[in-house]
């Protein structure tokens, strides 16, 4: 699953964003509420993701599995 | 927050200081029975929160109470400044032996409140200053330490003030400070303090003003006053469109902080401005360049991204804005990546070219290589703290005014 804004990018690997649990966590954890868990998993939340501030917070819950994407720096990852 | 004059002279009372036996009432009739009570003269004065109402008709003097009611009919019924009255203030008519000036007021640049007492009462403080400003005195005093009566009576001393009268007016200049200090003023004034033939001292006239974040402290007063929580701060004018979209836009979200004002604004560089004094210093900094600024505006507190835009696009859809200034002091606690977006994105969503849009983006601080990231991929010119406050409004006005010639 991957969404991109102006600014930023979002990317949830396939494996983990229908996982409820995964999906709760990252709901929890990002403070400009990027994630939304559901009971299919996660969604991602069109209008949060220019607010994102780069914490990498939602690294932590799925090492591996999130990527942010800084698509004003020829979109490097975080 | 503004008061009526019948609410600050009840507050002048509360305080200890003599005032006419006046009566407020919003009925003719009522006023009739409130002259019959005062039992001679009286002068009916229409209470509305502007100035001029001598001028447009809106005090009046009667010698019965017959014409103290019909004055008050008529008072009623008369707009002043777009103001209609809350009521009418029928008070007796002194017979007065000299009219003083007796203020307190904050002194921002000091940080002091500042005692102000003339023996010219009865005119504006003002004129009296620029005209006899040896008839003015002054003195700031402490809101910390224990206020003294004796810091009041050099005040007054100053202003030429001997005998009796000195020693009359120490207590209710004194009074007056204190007033000030206990309700959160920004202002209580008298004016004019009257000297009667007796020698005694009474307020004919109060004006006051409390900070607006006193406000909570000050319920009390505030409900004792008979003041409804809904009549907020009694704003001295009307929000503007622009004003009251830009306090929508802040209330919506948390995070952060924007104000915005365009009052008597009507220039073409739109100020996108902030932090620690920033705004105040960058406004007088692009007029002192022979800018012409189209609004003010206060951004702070680490907004988001949503704030940052919601407040430049209200900025870029005043008419005449053609580019914004995206200036600030050095930010600690607001993101300079975070304002980037914000401001780079109402360019976007308003259709408008950000390099071309924003004249100049002179934010240093906190995340400012992310930022300057950022403002390279849209082509705005930037800089960071090694460009003064005063150099980058230069460049932003040498820039919107060049082209604009």
């Amino acid at each position: 699953m991957k969404k991109d804004a102006i600014f930023i990018g979002v990317e949830v690997a396939d494996s983990v964003a229908s996982d409820p649990a995964v999906g709760a966590k990252l709901d929890e954890v990002c403070p400009v509420n990027i994630f939304k868990g559901t009971d299919a998993g996660v969604d991602i939340v069109e209008q949060n993701i220019d607010e994102c501030v780069l914490c990498k917070l939602c690294y932590d819950v799925s090492p591996g599995n999130v990527t942010i994407t800084k698509l004003y720096d020829d979109g490097a990852a975080l | 927050m503004r008061f009526f004059e019948y609410e600050a002279r009840e507050i002048v009372k509360r305080a200890g200081i003599p005032v006419t036996d006046y009566g407020f009432t919003t009925d003719a009739a009522e006023a009739k029975t409130i002259a019959e009570r005062i039992g001679g003269p009286t002068v009916i004065k229409s209470q509305v929160l502007t100035g001029g109402r001598m001028k447009a008709g809106g005090v009046k003097f009667a010698d019965t109470p017959e014409e103290a009611s019909q004055h008050a009919a008529d008072i009623l019924e008369l707009e002043i400044n777009g103001h209609w009255p809350r009521g009418v203030l029928v008070d007796p008519k002194a017979e007065v032996k000299q009219e003083y000036y007796a203020g307190v007021v904050w002194d921002g640049t000091a940080k002091k409140p500042l005692m102000l007492f003339s023996d010219m009462g009865g005119i504006d403080i003002e004129q009296v200053a620029e005209e006899h400003p040896d008839h003015v005195g002054r003195g700031h005093f402490s809101p910390l330490q224990p206020f003294s009566d004796y810091q009041a009576k050099q005040v007054i001393a100053a202003a030429g003030v001997t005998g009796k009268a000195l020693q009359r007016a120490t207590p209710i200049l004194a009074r007056l400070a204190r007033l000030f200090l206990e309700n959160d003023m920004l202002l209580a004034e008298i004016n004019p303090l009257a000297e009667l033939h007796d020698g005694t001292f009474v307020a004919l006239d109060a004006h006051m003003e409390m900070e607006d974040e006193g406000m909570v402290r000050q319920k009390g007063l505030i409900k004792a006053l008979g003041i409804a929580p809904e009549e907020g701060t009694r704003e001295g004018h009307t929000p503007t469109p622009f004003e009251e979209a830009v306090k929508a836009i802040d209330a919506a979200d948390h995070r952060g902080v924007i104000q915005g004002k365009d009052t008597g604004f009507h220039g073409n560089i739109g100020l996108v401005i902030g932090a620690g004094g920033g705004s105040l210093t960058l406004t007088d900094a692009v007029r002192q360049q022979g800018g012409k600024p189209a609004n003010y505006s206060e951004i702070g507190g680490n907004p988001s991204v949503a704030k940052a835009c919601g407040l430049a696009k209200e900025v870029l859809n005043k008419d005449g804005v053609e580019k914004i200034a995206v200036m600030m002091s050095i930010v600690s606690n607001t993101r300079v990546d975070i304002v980037a977006r914000g401001v780079i994105k109402a360019c976007l969503e308003l259709g408008k070219d950000p390099g071309e849009t924003i004249a100049i983006f002179r934010i240093p601080g906190a995340w400012e290589e992310e930022g300057f990231k950022i403002l390279d991929k849209y082509g705005i010119e930037y800089c960071d703290r090694s460009v003064s406050l005063w150099d980058a409004a230069g460049r932003a006005v040498a820039k919107i005014q060049g082209e604009a010639a």
